[in-house]
């Protein structure tokens, strides 16, 4: 039987098990909405922008391991994608992204709302594509999502000109998908995990390195097993950070330019360093040339264009983390790192993640959230904010951190917690956020009110753009330049002090969350927090924002000095 | 550094040269020259690329050729046995009879081909390896003064039998 393009279009979605999806309806969209009105199994959710609109689908396909969908029209609504687009690609996220478009006749002639999406994110996705012919259009939806979630996950953009939408054609969704220029690695190198093994066994200070590409693969469990049957200690990327509990004995902490000073100490002084699923960005690797200098790098990737991109590897092994990793439980035994480990927990001990300042800072703040939530998503902004949060949360099985890491995208966090929620109705949701990055995407705020999510939005109001600012203070002789927050015409252009004279804040998140609908509390004192928080796990049915207003010079520390090697690190500032 | 050669077999499709230059350029990679045509089965391309860079860089200019999508396979040609050559045509303007016969010559010597010509004019096809035909330019700028026009196809490649 012959259906519509649009028609075709659900019953891929269906198959494809769809439950949500993320739409922002408009002329050369509204087929495609009209085919998705009254049916029950993919529940439609309008965001208030299109960008929040994306974060929303990422944090739902991080949270929940699915592909995340939109659909938005062509122009305007597929060019409010682009950040979110690199955002999710970045940080490998499996998202199909259907975008309108003017009919295939109008293609190429300026016509309203037209815009070469295809074009504008090729390089920033994983595969885009138009649909030129009705009959391709089952052919390449089944295509989209088997190359948005295998491999290294990431962003299929898929165009859908208007006369495509309505063309009529055969009812068929293919069960599967031969796409010849794309063949995932599905083995791993048997020579290459033996000598890997061969390495860690004359290993006197062997080191797991983990990244994001551990906990996309769902490795968690076998990784934790890997370093109790190893004894080697373990540290992260931001991205990788949970993917064993950062409670565990064998955890040091994250590595990079905020990292903890034993987990770079580890770094710099092992001599097998196991990395699996990073691709060590410039953040973790500080200067590249001095970085594990004395060690010999083994490194799994399911990406062959990341191994030995920034950092000369050793043994490079390319598969799935989580097959690599059963193998590798087979095939190794407990080494002799007792010392070692010994070693680093002193470092650990003697210089602690810790924040000098009293009262309301952000590391009470993060540590109550620890105690308040046995199990949550907890989502980040970008800046400061995320940076503390890195360093403080603790994360385990039951408690999962997302975050953009890779683009480092303000503004993701309060939508991507919509998405998260969403996905998971039965677990806390906590944006942690600045007042910088809540503002670009507070129109969310209706989002979240209207599907009642009680998402706690966590708001650390310092008044700066403050890790901008913190940079300012450290590396530019305090010349804050449009950072502050609080600026207001009568301002002085060259200030370089927060103080009592300052103008007053805008807007008054409180004020603005209850014209939203959903509830506002302001903490200024330590002792409000757990009231706080404990007030938003009680509000069941709307988000509950709390705003804590923070020392507006609150820094990140430790700090390694834009190029330079992990080893000099700023302690105290 | 050093030049090299690289075979890419990818789909016909809109969009695709666009995707592999743009990969290039957002990635920074210097492309000396790419040529595309179609293959025997219309659904393949067939591009030849060199390159100038050095071996950790065409590595990666590898490996990211070979997760994109649209590229069905890369074969690097640069230490295998391969036929290449180049087209290329010189339009030399300006001419005087004696500079005419002159360049009549050039082209019976160097293996260039006289494809038409007037009073001032000549206009001259060169099919050779890349290297030949800048042999070609240098040579002809030396001994002749004329103002010329080139323009140059890029070369295509295919491995010996």
């Amino acid at each position: 039987m012959d259906i519509t393009g649009s028609e075709l279009f659900v019953k891929a979605l269906r198959e494809e098990q769809v439950d949500i999806l993320f739409g922002y309806p408009g002329g050369q969209a509204i087929d495609l909405f009209d085919a998705l009105y009254g049916q029950r199994d993919i529940k439609v959710i309008l965001p208030r922008h299109e960008q929040g609109l994306i974060h929303a689908a990422d944090g739902y396909a991080r949270s929940t391991g699915k592909v995340g969908v939109c659909l938005v029209t062509s122009g305007p609504g597929a060019t409010n994608l682009v950040t979110g687009v690199a955002t999710a690609n970045y940080d490998s996220v499996p998202l199909v992204c259907f975008t309108g478009q003017v009919t295939t006749n109008l293609i190429g002639n300026d016509a309203f709302q037209e815009v070469d999406i295809v074009g504008i994110t090729r390089n920033i996705c994983k595969y885009a594509v138009t649909v030129r012919n009705r009959q391709d259009l089952g052919k390449i939806i089944k295509k989209a999502f088997f190359i948005a979630r295998t491999g290294k996950p990431g962003v299929v953009v898929v165009d859908l000109p208007k006369d495509i939408q309505s063309a009529y054609g055969e009812d068929t969704y293919p069960q599967t998908i031969d796409v010849r220029g794309y063949k995932p690695s599905n083995t791993v190198h048997d020579g290459q995990i033996k000598k890997a093994i061969e390495a860690l066994n004359q290993a006197r200070k062997p080191l797991f390195l983990i990244g994001g590409g551990v906990n996309i693969a769902g490795a968690g469990k076998e990784m934790r097993q890997l370093a109790e049957l190893t004894g080697m200690p373990v540290v992260t990327t931001i991205m990788g950070k949970g993917a064993i509990p950062t409670s565990h004995p064998l955890y040091v902490g994250n590595i990079g330019i905020h990292a903890g000073y034993a987990a770079n100490a580890a770094i710099s002084e092992c001599d097998v360093l196991f990395s699996i699923g990073t691709r060590f960005n410039d953040r973790i690797t500080g200067k590249t040339d001095t970085f594990a200098k004395n060690a010999t790098l083994i490194h799994i990737d399911v990406d062959p264009a990341s191994i030995s991109r920034n950092i000369a590897v050793d043994i490079p092994i390319v598969a799935d983390a989580k097959k690599a990793i059963e193998i590798l439980l087979k095939k190794s035994n407990r080494l002799d790192c007792k010392d070692w480990l010994k070693q680093i927990m002193a470092w650990k001990e003697a210089y602690p993640l810790t924040m000098k300042s009293k009262g309301l800072t952000p590391q009470r703040i993060i540590e109550e959230i620890n105690q308040s939530f046995q199990s949550a998503v907890v989502v980040t902004d970008v800046g400061q904010n995320q940076l503390w949060a890195t360093q403080f949360l603790e994360l385990d099985e039951n408690r999962q951190l997302l975050t953009s890491g890779g683009l480092g995208t303000m503004g993701y966090g309060f939508p991507a917690a919509i998405g998260a929620k969403l996905g998971n109705p039965q677990k806390n949701v906590i944006v942690i956020c600045g007042d910088g990055g809540m503002q670009m995407n507070i129109q969310e705020m209706a989002t979240a009110v209207v599907h009642e999510l009680s998402v706690i939005v966590c708001i650390l109001n310092n008044g700066y753009l403050g890790n901008v600012r913190q940079w300012q203070e450290m590396f530019y002789h305090k010349r804050y330049s449009g950072t502050c927050l609080r600026y207001r015409k009568r301002c002085e252009s060259d200030c370089s002090k927060p103080g009592k004279s300052c103008p007053e804040y805008t807007p008054d998140f409180i004020k603005l969350a209850e014209s939203y609908g959903a509830c506002g509390i302001r903490v200024t004192q330590a002792e409000e927090i757990k009231a706080a928080l404990r007030a938003a796990i009680n509000n069941l049915s709307a988000p509950t924002v709390i705003e804590f207003i923070i020392d507006p010079e609150e820094n990140v520390l430790p700090i390694v000095p834009p190029g330079s090697p992990l080893s000099e690190m700023i302690m105290e500032y | 550094m050093k030049k090299r050669w690289l075979c890419l077999f990818v789909e016909n499709e809109i969009g695709v040269l666009a995707r592999i230059s743009g990969l290039f350029s957002s990635k920074s990679y210097n492309l000396d020259s790419l040529t595309v045509g179609t293959t025997e089965d219309e659904t393949i391309s067939r591009m030849t690329i060199s390159i100038y860079s050095d071996d950790q860089i065409f590595e990666q200019i590898k490996k990211q050729l070979n997760r994109t999508v649209e590229v069905i396979k890369v074969i690097d040609y640069t230490d295998l046995s391969i036929y290449s050559r180049e087209i290329m045509f010189l339009k030399i303007k300006k001419c005087t009879e004696a500079d005419k016969t002159g360049i009549f010559r050039f082209a019976q010597v160097y293996n260039v081909k006289v494809l038409d010509f007037n009073k001032t004019t000549v206009l001259l096809e060169c099919v050779q390896v890349e290297n030949e035909n800048d042999k070609v330019i240098k040579l002809l700028s030396e001994r002749f003064d004329n103002p010329f026009e080139i323009i140059r196809g890029g070369s295509v490649a295919i491995e010996a039998v």
